[in-house]
């Protein structure tokens, strides 16, 4: 199969698998399962840090080595203006207009908050930011940040980090189909490789996880599985999944059965 | 002196410090960090033109893991 590349914002990847950098147990695991990863784009925040606590540093060096781009992200805002605020602060720190929006709308399920979150984007995107916002799978959501500039959409497989996979197929089949150029990634929810490869055979562009990886018993194996599973779904979706059956249908041929005779 | 909030923990400051001023007293030194006051962004390129006030609420952030 020829190069078959994600475009994201004009910007060309070979890696269809963003990575998050959060949850692991030393920044050297981490380092090792974005290696493993073969990711070409990380997630990463910002949060509160006093001068004297320097624990973040390592973090910092192996995250600029992996030498990905980064996709700061607004995660745990509640209001536009939290959100806002923060993926300028990001700008600055990381130097880039990218941002992974996240305003969240329920602390317990931390749903995305679609009203907020289009204000968000729509106001970010004013500002010259190019905004991945992490959405729900309803279409008119999907809609409503396409027309105030977004040009990557970031569904929900299943809430953050409940590894429940894809919970509504008939939502995440009606955006990839009423919205087939717009490139698409599964972010969140997914636990297994199989649900990655189940989402890049529906034709999803990518996907972005992180605790499925970080809380691994082996996490760069883990990131390696699901590496595999990304490529495999995106090679099926190439190659075509056949239609279901809903009875059997023979797939040795019937001509020249032996032992069968005429009654 | 006045009396701020730096991350959400009581400070101290002389009266009339600049934010850049600031920074260096709580030895952050070179670290990679970005600020927030009152929770507006406050580009690097001000720090030396923003003097801080009685109440100012200081939010200084570094980058962590995320997903």
């Amino acid at each position: 199969m020829s190069r078959d590349s994600l475009t994201l914002y004009g910007e060309t990847f070979d890696s269809r698998f963003l990575l998050g950098t959060a949850l692991y147990t030393s920044p050297t695991i981490m380092r090792d399962a974005l290696q493993a990863s073969r990711c070409d784009i990380v997630t990463l925040g910002l949060r509160r840090q006093n001068p004297g606590d320097r624990s973040g540093d390592a973090f910092w060096q192996y995250i600029r080595a992996s030498g990905c781009k980064l996709l700061p992200n607004t995660a745990g805002c509640k209001s536009v203006k939290e959100a806002v605020t923060l993926a300028e602060m990001s700008r600055e720190m990381f130097d880039t207009p990218w941002i992974k929006l996240e305003v969240v709308g329920d602390d317990y399920n931390l749903q995305p908050d679609p009203f907020g979150l289009v204000e968000a984007a729509d106001e970010l995107t004013k500002k010259g930011f190019k905004v991945l916002p992490y959405c729900t799978d309803d279409l008119i959501v999907g809609q409503r940040l396409l027309d105030v500039g977004c040009e990557v959409l970031m569904p929900w497989g299943s809430p953050i980090g409940t590894g429940q996979g894809l919970l509504n197929r008939y939502n995440l089949r009606t955006l990839r189909e009423r919205l087939p150029n717009v490139p698409m990634i599964i972010d969140a929810g997914l636990g297994a490789p199989s649900q990655a490869a189940e989402a890049m055979e529906m034709g999803f562009d990518g996907i972005l996880l992180n605790t499925a990886v970080a809380k691994a018993h082996e996490p760069p194996l883990m990131a390696e599985a699901f590496a595999d599973a990304i490529d495999a779904g995106r090679k099926a979706y190439h190659a075509g999944l056949m239609e279901r059956r809903q009875t059997a249908s023979p797939s040795t041929p019937t001509i020249g059965q032996p032992f069968w005779h005429q009654s | 002196m006045i009396n701020v909030s730096l991350n959400n923990e009581p400070a101290e400051l002389s009266d009339k410090t600049l934010l850049s001023e600031a920074l260096k007293q709580w030895e952050y030194g070179d670290q990679k960090l970005a600020v927030a006051i009152n929770g507006e962004f406050v580009p690097r390129s001000r720090y030396g033109d923003i003097t801080l006030q009685e109440g100012d609420h200081l939010d200084i952030v570094k980058p962590v893991g995320g997903g």
